[in-house]
């Protein structure tokens, strides 16, 4: 690389990802229109990310800020874009064998996936309230089309229509927050803000948090957290299951670090109003996402609950404003994706005759037909419901230890309380498979699902091994905030 | 009268809650729904120019020109989408957006 570029290098995973999300769309044009060329876009997809997920491990380097602060590349910037790309590729990897089945494997879905996954690596990096928005409508309008990939299906495309409806009216939302701080700050630049916050008077602050609080709707909308989750379990049964493999891991990450990145990074110096909004959804969240899912009959949908609850669980430490708070974020959303990506493999694998099967009484008698997905699923569950040893324990452990230091007891007891709830839904389906009248045989688990439910079972079992490195690790990349409290 | 800050921010506020109002207030056509999106945008776009003449701050306007390119891009994904609904279910009242229930 030429000397005078050198200083751009942060930005190569998010060129390569870009440029080769356009020569994979020129290959799949000029090629045969065909199922294997399809896939090997896919694969080519992958890939790219891998690509661009070594550069981000080979380049990075403390805290570098280009184009006037616009794009911001530290620890943090990296934990979550390396998570971002790897629930996505997975996610990606998924999906072939889905696809070939409801004949609709087509190149246009891997090329969609790379520019939104480009997207929400711009929204990581964002430094600047125009970085922020253009970032979120490149991935989100790449995700309103997957929505409604499956175009035959009337859920489907109900599901992309209604994720659009709302995501639009929140991305309107979020701009007029903009709008309002950026006239009241003077400037779109996030350090500026936080300077022009700190010194404010009391009645320019007042605009400030009315902005702020137009935006966090925006970003609420995009982590799916109360009261903005209504399009959650639509999309997410409606939706072809890799796509909603994909709604699950990636785009909840890069959001998640968005609101980090603007309510810590952006607004210290209002952190008391902030920590009040943040710790209301939270709560909200929890709840609703406990309560509601007791009731679900499609396991798709009970997913969705869950990511709702789940959400909730991580905005716990962000209520916390500390730099253990921000380690638990980072943390309990490492964690989630690899739940998340083994429980959707296990969904995939729920066949018969070539058809997709996704309510919950279907996995009865799991146990006796095919024990080892039935315990590989258990575990899973076991570590959704945050139960010890299993590493979904520990990322509940740290988000609470969180609250607790920093005094926020209330938001900690409606957190344990909450998971005690939502552990019942979770030992349902342990109850269905294990004890329930025998079903009809699933067809044989694919190869490829097969290995990510192993592997994330694997990591749920014997993951403590690392939780000690991968916590001082995700602490480096908290450290890239300064709290003030 | 001189037409100050307030003024235009008051316009822009109004047609903002016109545009919210009329994604929720409208039972009938979700074509509506797309035009209340754009009236939002639009307000946010005369926020921002307010804003940046106000402040004697550029960035405001170069918002503007990104907000009308993405709102043109939200607009044609959201019709290919409305069309690809009305292939499958034969109408795009909003009342009829009810196979799953949210």
């Amino acid at each position: 690389m030429p000397e005078e570029l050198q200083i751009y290098a942060p930005l190569l995973p998010e060129i390569i990802l870009a440029l080769g999300a356009m020569a994979l769309l020129m290959y799949g044009v000029f090629r045969p229109e065909t199922e294997s060329e399809a896939e090997t876009v896919g694969w080519l997809a992958i890939l790219v990310m891998i690509a661009a997920a070594i550069t981000i491990v080979w380049y990075g380097n403390g805290t570098v800020r280009l184009f006037e602060g616009a794009f911001v590349d530290d620890a943090f910037a990296r934990f979550m874009k390396l998570l971002t790309l790897g629930g996505g590729a997975v996610a990606l990897m998924l999906s072939f064998d889905d696809f070939r089945n409801l004949r609709i494997m087509k190149f246009e879905y891997p090329v969609l996936v790379l520019l939104s996954t480009v997207g929400m690596m711009l929204m990581i990096s964002a430094g600047d309230l125009i970085a922020l928005y253009v970032g979120l409508e490149l991935s989100s309008l790449a995700l309103y089309v997957i929505a409604a990939y499956r175009r035959d299906s009337v859920k489907a495309s109900e599901a992309g229509l209604k994720y659009f409806v709302l995501g639009a009216l929140s991305s309107g939302m979020l701009l007029y927050g903009s709008s309002l701080i950026y006239g009241f700050a003077g400037s779109t630049n996030f350090q500026v803000i936080a300077n022009a916050a700190k010194g404010a008077e009391v009645a320019t602050n007042l605009w400030l948090i009315f902005g702020l609080v137009f935006l966090m709707v925006g970003l609420a909308f995009k982590v799916s957290a109360v009261p903005f989750h209504m399009w959650t379990p639509d999309v997410y049964e409606g939706s072809a299951t890799p796509v909603t493999t994909f709604f699950a891991t990636a785009p909840k990450v890069a959001a998640m670090a968005l609101l980090v990145r603007v309510t810590v990074g952006a607004f210290p110096a209002i952190a008391m109003q902030w920590q009040q909004i943040i710790t209301f959804i939270a709560i909200a969240s929890m709840l609703l996402g406990a309560f509601a899912a007791i009731g679900q009959t499609n396991i798709k949908r009970l997913m969705a609950y869950s990511s709702i609850a789940n959400v909730g669980f991580a905005l716990v430490g962000l209520a916390a404003n500390s730099a253990e708070g921000t380690q638990a974020v980072l943390v309990y959303m490492a964690i989630y994706v690899v739940m998340t990506l083994g429980v959707f493999a296990c969904i995939l694998s729920m066949r018969r005759a070539d058809q997709a099967v996704e309510e919950i009484e279907e996995l009865a008698g799991l146990a006796r037909n095919n024990l080892p997905m039935a315990f590989a699923l258990m575990i899973l569950m076991f570590a959704l419901a945050g139960i010890p040893p299993l590493v979904g324990f520990f990322g509940k452990y740290f988000v609470f230890m969180a609250a607790v230091k920093a005094g926020l007891y209330p938001l900690a007891v409606v957190g344990v309380l909450a998971s005690v709830v939502g552990a019942y839904y979770y030992l349902r389906i342990i109850k269905v498979m294990f004890f329930d009248d025998s079903k009809e045989k699933f067809e044989p688990v694919r190869f490829k699902a097969g290995a990510v439910i192993a592997a994330a079972a694997l990591i749920m079992i014997f993951g403590v091994i690392w939780l000690g490195p991968f916590t001082d690790y995700a602490m480096a990349a908290a450290q890239s905030f300064t709290f003030v409290k | 009268m001189e037409i100050g800050i307030g003024h235009y921010l008051t316009v822009a506020a109004m047609l903002f809650t016109i545009g919210i109002f009329g994604i929720f207030l409208n039972r009938k056509n979700v074509i509506v729904i797309l035009m209340s999106v754009e009236l939002m945008l639009l307000a946010v776009n005369i926020n921002l120019v307010a804003f940046s003449s106000f402040n004697k701050d550029l960035v405001g306007q170069v918002f503007a020109m990104m907000v009308l390119t993405v709102a043109a891009a939200e607009a044609a994904v959201g019709l290919a989408i409305i069309v690809v609904y009305y292939r499958n279910r034969g109408s795009i009242a909003v009342e009829d957006i009810n196979m799953m229930k949210g």
